[in-house]
């Protein structure tokens, strides 16, 4: 290796002002934090409002100062609704774990200095920026917040005021909100592309590369062909709402008693532009979940990861699957039952390698010296959240299950289960486990395993009493769950899942101070707390500027070679050489 | 044609500390370490510009797909209101001009690989010219529709009309400033052989979509 570490040479100088060290910085480890500090306010906003929603179905007629007229509205119950899905699934679980994590870690897994666009990589996050004040600034303006979901379904979304009160300026803020988060997505992806084609370190083939790096590679490339697709389609919906034209607004159509100007649009039209996008949306938020549990499953069981290639080609077949399923969203659209059926054999198709990753997640436990760090219990519940949430996918998936259970509270169980709660899990195990990297102390582990056992129990108490709301037909954007008898029959349940969700949501507070607490007065990390073998624990904590100091490592064996038989420590990082290597025999 | 160039500029790159690849196994980049300057300063491969705009490339055709789908979803639909036109003639001229473009930045672009920087200079300039024409032409195209009362908002052949040409006429001026910027300003962490090999693959396929469009909205109204 170079000998030339720290003496100066090198070219990648830390800017000294504030504001290009801490604001408009190039360097993706500042970005990765600004990414991440952005899908942690989002999450306390996308929180309270899932609070304040659960909160009304248990108390509809309550007084609330903050709303005006005291009691809230249908069409206000609907804007949390929208708000809170649109902010979860694009400023959080979009942002955290790709341009997070992503962001921080890629690069440094791959022994590359940076992304290989740095100043794209700013620019994807201002971006980014801009988009979750173009949706805050939503709550503010005259109308209120949009009330057509996180999908923003037509004709709803295109008519402007008269369909609601929301549906003014709130609903043009929502759409270019998206359209720009589109936009920075896309120049994520193209640096994220790039960055693992062209920068890994000599010798980081792509069979040795850690699985999050997979996760983060696959993703890229879902939002590449993904994002491209909603924008088309908001920019199309934008100007049926501002320019008068037809695309999504069928003729004919009587809102409020007024005729509408509009002529042949095709509201079904945005539907499948929004799900072409849609579907690979839900994986790009749950996929590099999958390559941080890969990773913690191995590095704290002390085993290599079960069948590492499978792993690998089992994402690559997700991301490609899960191109061809949009219409499992749409099975009840009137589509030809032939479509429904290629629809659903495609959709229950991803069952196959999603199964492969299970079973090899458990593959990589079993026999393995487990050790219950707080990474690995979220790790570990995210497969457990995986597993639950995707089963009910395949009753979903077959139409005529669907055909009862479609806008129920059961599609709302399946995805949160599967996609919300398993991707924050995700979240929280790659927070645990990288901490000590990012910020050079350790988090309260006693902390951090009260928040996850309160955690786990609470997304369980909160999610799985909604399937058998939805099975009994409780239907899903209702304001009020006690307007009919059956559906008032249910209202124990309600009662039991808003306290749940009270009570989780407290929980996450223990996280909040754990960070910030252990920011200043967690005990100090050093390099590699966790006995691990990636790149980044090879560098200080936290990495310096160019992350290897100038002496950037070159590659030697695969990511995951944990207790290899014959040598005395049960790790070997992948920059060992094989002559280094055998000193440790 | 990737690579080509960048061996012009190896001195450039600086290759730094050996290593070799050691077993690359069907790895297409990792094993590479010409990104690492003497004294381990980063430094992007010049591979990584032409990466970058392959990527870049496969994004804006999900994008312009997404929309020529939905232009055959909506022109399909019962009672679509679709009342065809013939497109402005001028379309025909600024289609020549465009492919005409392709082959002078083609030329340009052979004449800097083969060291001529006065031949380069030349050929870029018309390319761009004849880029700038091209939009000029768009915009012609626009006001004689305006002229035969055919807006945005009067039926979805003619909305389409314009958010195509727009789409395209956005993406091709971007196109016209990169090459405006590589004519006169230096690029300091692109090589020149990069900047034009990495513009004209844009270029290209900017010229080769509008063909595509132009057929579809001759062909497909
Ligand atoms: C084998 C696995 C899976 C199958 C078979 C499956 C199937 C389905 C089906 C058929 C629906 C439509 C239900 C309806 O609206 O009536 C659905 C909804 C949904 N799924 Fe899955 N799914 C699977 C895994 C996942 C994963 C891994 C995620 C996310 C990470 C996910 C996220 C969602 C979301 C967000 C929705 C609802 C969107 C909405 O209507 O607002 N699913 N799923
Ligand atoms: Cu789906």
């Amino acid at each position: 290796m170079s000998s030339h570490a720290h003496t100066g040479h090198a070219v990648v100088v830390e800017p000294s002002g504030f504001i290009r060290k801490y604001i408009f910085s190039i360097d993706h480890k500042v970005i990765g934090i600004q990414y991440f500090l952005l899908a942690l306010t989002a999450v306390c906003v996308g929180i309270v409002l899932s609070l304040l929603m659960r909160f009304h179905l248990v108390y509809p007629g309550a007084h609330l100062p903050f709303v005006s007229g005291g009691i809230m509205t249908p069409e206000q119950y609907l804007a949390l609704v929208t708000m809170h899905g649109t902010i979860m699934v694009f400023f959080v679980l979009t942002t955290a774990p790709q341009g997070g994590f992503g962001n921080y870690f890629l690069p440094i897994q791959i022994g590359a200095p940076d992304m290989a666009f740095p100043r794209l990589n700013m620019l994807s996050f201002w971006v980014t920026f801009l988009a979750f004040v173009a949706i805050i600034a939503a709550f503010v303006v005259p109308g209120g917040a949009p009330i057509s979901g996180w999908t923003g379904y037509t004709p709803l979304s295109g008519m402007g005021e008269v369909t609601g009160p929301g549906e003014g300026m709130g609903q043009t803020l929502w759409i270019v909100s998206i359209s720009l988060f589109c936009l920075a997505s896309l120049l994520g992806a193209l640096n994220f592309i790039a960055t693992t084609i062209d920068l890994r370190a000599p010798g980081m083939t792509l069979f040795r590369m850690p699985l999050t790096v997979w996760g983060w590679f696959v993703t890229a490339i879902l939002g590449l062909l993904a994002f491209g697709v909603l924008l088309a389609g908001g920019i199309l919906l934008l100007l049926d709402r501002s320019a008068g034209t037809s695309f999504f607004l069928p003729a004919g159509l009587v809102v409020n008693d007024q005729l509408q100007p509009h002529s042949g649009g095709s509201p079904l039209l945005w539907q499948h532009l929004f799900w072409f996008f849609g579907h690979p949306e839900v994986y790009i938020a749950i996929l590099p979940g999958m390559g941080v549990a890969s990773h913690v499953l191995s590095t704290f069981s002390r085993k290599p990861v079960f069948g590492y290639r499978a792993m690998a080609m089992a994402l690559c077949a997700i991301g490609f699957l899960g191109f061809m399923v949009w219409g499992h969203h749409m099975f009840l659209s009137g589509m030809s039952p032939y479509s429904g059926f290629a629809f659903s054999v495609l959709t229950m198709s991803i069952g196959v390698p999603s199964a492969i990753k299970t079973f090899n997640w458990i593959g990589t436990l079993w026999g393995g010296k487990i050790q219950f760090k707080s990474p690995m219990l979220f790790a570990l519940g995210f497969v457990s959240l995986f597993v639950s949430g995707g089963l009910s996918g395949l009753f979903l998936a077959q139409p005529a299950v669907d055909n009862m259970l479609h806008a129920t509270y059961y599609v709302v169980a399946h995805f949160h289960l599967v996609m919300g709660v398993a991707a924050i899990f995700g979240i929280f195990s790659a927070t645990y486990f990288w901490f000590p990297k990012m910020f050079g102390r350790m988090m309260s582990e006693p902390l951090a395993k009260v928040h996850f056992w309160i955690t786990f129990a609470g997304a369980y108490c909160i999610f799985m009493p909604m399937h058998f709301i939805g099975i009994a037909g409780g239907i899903r954007r209702y304001a009020d769950a006690t307007g009919t008898n059956y559906a008032a029959a249910l209202q124990p349940v309600h009662v039991f899942m808003t306290y749940a969700a009270f009570i989780t949501g407290a929980a996450q507070l223990i996280f909040l101070f754990n960070f910030f607490w252990s920011l200043k007065h967690g005990a100090v990390a050093g390099k590699n707390p966790w006995n691990a073998t990636t790149l980044e624990w090879i560098t200080d904590s936290p990495p310096p500027i160019d992350n290897f100091g100038g002496d950037y490592p070159s590659v030697y064996r695969g990511p995951y070679e944990f207790s290899v038989p014959g040598y005395r420590q049960d790790f070997i990082p992948q920059n060992l050489t094989p002559e280094q290597a055998a000193l440790l025999k | 044609m990737p690579g080509s160039t960048v061996t012009d500029e190896v001195e450039l790159i600086g290759t730094g500390k050996g290593g070799g690849s050691s077993g690359d196994d069907g790895s297409f980049g990792g094993g590479g370490d010409d990104w690492k300057g003497p004294s381990g300063s980063a430094r992007v491969p010049q591979r990584a510009y032409v990466t970058g705009m392959t990527i870049a490339l496969a994004g804006i055709l999900m994008f312009f797909m997404a929309l020529v789908s939905a232009y055959i979803v909506r022109k399909g639909m019962p009672n679509s209101a679709w009342v065809p036109f013939n497109v402005p003639r001028i379309l025909w001229l600024n289609t020549l001009i465009l492919i005409a473009s392709s082959f002078t930045l083609a030329r340009s672009r052979s004449r800097f690989l083969a060291n001529d920087s006065e031949g380069f200079r030349h050929w870029w300039g018309v390319t761009t010219i004849l880029g700038i024409f091209f939009l000029a032409g768009q915009v012609i195209a626009w006001r004689q529709l305006a002229a035969a009362g055919l807006f945005l908002s009067t039926n979805p052949a003619s909305s389409f009309f314009y958010v195509f040409t727009a789409a395209h006429g956005l993406h091709l001026l971007g196109g016209v400033l990169a090459l405006l910027f590589i004519a006169f300003r230096p690029t300091h962490r692109l090589t020149k052989g990069t900047a034009t090999e990495v513009v004209s693959m844009y270029w290209h396929f900017m010229d080769g979509l509008w063909v595509f469009l132009f057929l579809l909205l001759l062909l497909g109204r």
